[in-house]
């Protein structure tokens, strides 16, 4: 198995009084899609806000590649092929749907006019219409505001802009949250192949169901921390809400000691028995 | 600014059926019957037809369109300005307060350097203190609006009486004498290119289109219309959006010079009095254009023809010997009736 992709060790992150994130791990494999699940305030925004560069850690480290890194902002983990896709998908309603792929990274026509940064809205529209063909979203017309598309469909416009510039990592904040049945099993669909053109996905959801079915791996948080790895196969909701609440003590369940390489570094530091909640 | 919430199944159905309707019409049809210009730009020829039908002799003479494209110039130089700021889903109330202020210190400066006689140079320099007035004023007012978080609406409210008040101050309240050089009267208040067609026109023209053309093809206006229809999400796509707005407010400052120096060649004095409803005029046009209130919408192209049915819609009235205060009824009547329609037709489109 190769190294971790993206690594987080012993992250802090405090709010005043409040602790968001007391020495959290992550573990994050190119070419998975791994579930981040938790409580409400279990630390799983702050998080994904740090490691996506939009909220600096007050302590320990991130490492990307192996490498230890630290983001500037979400637009410098950008450039390191890390996008977020929000929970409040952050479109411009009134934007086709072309220009919000390409909003904040426009293409420019040649020559003259690409200096006076004239709008190429033909390549714009063609590279739209092939990031969503590639990922089999059916939009009919690219040149529709974004208003006037159904709840998946903008789910998948925010989706797609976050594949066609992410070459690592995307991070999906309940992407599937405001969905109906339909439209939920199409964005799952997406995900799965993202992960299959070598992009790790991490996946925040509630919906346990919903994460045992798309996820690889399953990491939980809870009251700021890492408490447990699951290997989704095999695992069930009662195992990942045993380990939500606490109730299951169980750290790695699933996963054969020594299976990967963050395993046994993480396991005796992230076991509650241990040190317990603060 | 409607519902977001996913449609329920029926209504996904009906968009499958209206949708194959549609589809029976040519894609550029449908654009067109979509674009708000179309709309507006059906008010503006039934008011054209209207009044030609009534007094075929003399309504639209060539006396008349030359006349009304000389009276809506200024307005349309301030409402191009206004057109930024609306679909950035801000307001400015100061546009005819910059105006003045921007009058009264290039006049000030005209005074001083030969006054009426005054040459190129003083015309040259006087224009640009016009103009620097009117940015700096504007890029004020944007920073306050984009960085101290002041609604523009306040912002531009005090900046409308502050430049008013200013410009009393400079003046003692009075409209100075001498304020502009006869010769930039005589060469572009009064003059015309190739005989023709009046340089408060032609300037008119150029600004509309060089911004009209920026509006719609630069990466400055996509992202003018993003800021607009989401801060949040434009903000998160990496842009800049407290310079953006600080952009916006200065250009619509900048326009503001320039409608000053219009107005002074055309009309030899800095009217401080004759532009407390500068604002709402130039902001009736940009909407009754298509503009959204909300942010997001609008064109320049809806605003040129914002500007000129007030502007028909007066020199109609007037032909036809009806008393002049009805124009403003008219204009009122007009201007809700639109944004109503809009409305009207916005629910239809976000409903499916």
């Amino acid at each position: 198995m190769a190294p971790p992709l993206l690594e987080a060790r012993r992250l802090t992150k405090r709010f005043g009084h409040v602790t968001a994130l007391q020495d959290a791990d992550f573990t994050a494999y190119a070419g998975e899609v791994v579930a981040l699940v938790g409580d409400n305030g279990a630390g799983k925004s702050s998080l994904v806000k740090t490691l996506s560069g939009t909220l600096a850690p007050d302590g320990g480290e991130i490492l990307l590649d192996g490498t230890p890194v630290r983001f500037a902002g979400p637009l410098d983990a950008r450039r390191h092929g890390i996008e977020t896709v929000y929970q409040d998908l952050a479109l411009a309603p009134d934007l086709d749907a072309a220009a919000n792929l390409h909003l904040g990274r426009e293409i420019f026509r040649g020559g003259l006019l690409g200096r006076l940064k004239v709008l190429d809205r033909a390549a714009m529209r063609r590279s739209a219409v092939t990031a969503f063909a590639d990922l089999g979203i059916d939009l009919r017309d690219v040149g529709v505001p974004v208003a006037a598309l159904s709840g998946g469909q903008r789910q998948s416009v925010a989706v797609a802009r976050a594949v066609a510039f992410a070459n690592r990592i995307i991070f999906m904040d309940e992407p599937t949250a405001a969905l109906g049945v339909v439209q939920r099993g199409r964005v799952l669909d997406t995900v799965r192949r993202v992960r299959d053109r070598g992009i790790c996905v991490v996946l925040i959801s509630h919906n346990m169901p919903e994460v045992l079915s798309v996820a690889d791996r399953v990491e939980v948080l809870r009251l700021g921390r890492r408490v447990a790895r699951f290997t989704a196969a095999g695992t069930t909701v009662e195992d990942l809400v045993g380990a939500m609440t606490g109730a299951l003590d169980a750290v790695d369940a699933g996963l054969a000691p020594g299976d990967r390489p963050g395993d046994r570094t993480g396991a005796g530091k992230d076991d509650p028995r241990q040190d317990g909640p603060r | 600014m409607t519902a977001r919430a996913p449609a329920p199944a029926p209504a996904a159905e009906d968009r499958g059926r209206t949708a194959a309707l549609r589809a029976a019409a040519p894609t550029w049809l449908r654009r067109l019957a979509a674009a708000n210009e179309s709309w507006t730009f059906g008010v503006l020829a039934l008011l054209v037809a209207f009044f030609t039908a009534a007094r075929p002799s003399t309504f639209l003479t060539r006396y008349d369109l030359t006349q009304i494209a000389t009276n809506a110039a200024i307005y349309l130089v301030l409402a191009v300005g206004m057109t930024y700021v609306i679909i950035v889903a801000g307001i400015d109330l100061s546009v005819g307060s910059v105006l003045v202020l921007s009058a009264v210190l290039s006049a000030e400066y005209t005074i001083h350097h030969g006054g009426a006689g005054a040459g190129w140079g003083t015309v040259a320099v006087s224009t640009l203190i016009a103009l620097a007035t009117g940015l700096v004023w504007g890029a004020l007012q944007g920073w306050l609006v984009a960085k101290a978080r002041v609604p523009p609406l306040i912002v531009t409210l005090g900046g409308f009486g502050a430049a008013l008040g200013a410009a009393q101050i400079i003046t003692g309240g009075q409209d100075p004498a001498g304020a502009v050089s006869g010769r930039l009267q005589r060469a572009i208040g009064f003059g015309k290119l190739f005989g023709q067609i009046p340089w408060l026109v032609v300037i008119a023209f150029a600004a509309t289109v060089v911004f009209g053309l920026v509006l719609a093809f630069t990466r400055f206006g996509r992202h003018t219309y993003a800021i607009g229809s989401s801060p949040e999400a434009a903000r998160r796509a990496g842009i800049d959006v407290d310079a953006h707005l600080v952009k916006v407010y200065a250009l619509v400052g900048l326009l503001s010079g320039l409608g000053s120096v219009m107005w002074l060649a055309y009309f030899g004095t800095t009217s401080i009095a004759g532009h407390s409803t500068d604002n709402l005029k130039v902001i009736t046009a940009v909407v009754l254009g298509g503009a959204s209130l909300f942010g997001g919408r609008g064109s320049v192209l809806g605003t040129v023809i914002g500007v000129f049915i007030p502007a028909v819609l007066s020199t109609g009235l007037i032909i036809m010997g009806v008393q002049q205060y009805w124009q403003d009824v008219a204009i009122g009547v007009v201007l809700v009736a639109a944004v109503y329609l809009d409305q009207f037709r916005r629910r239809g489109r976000e409903r499916g």
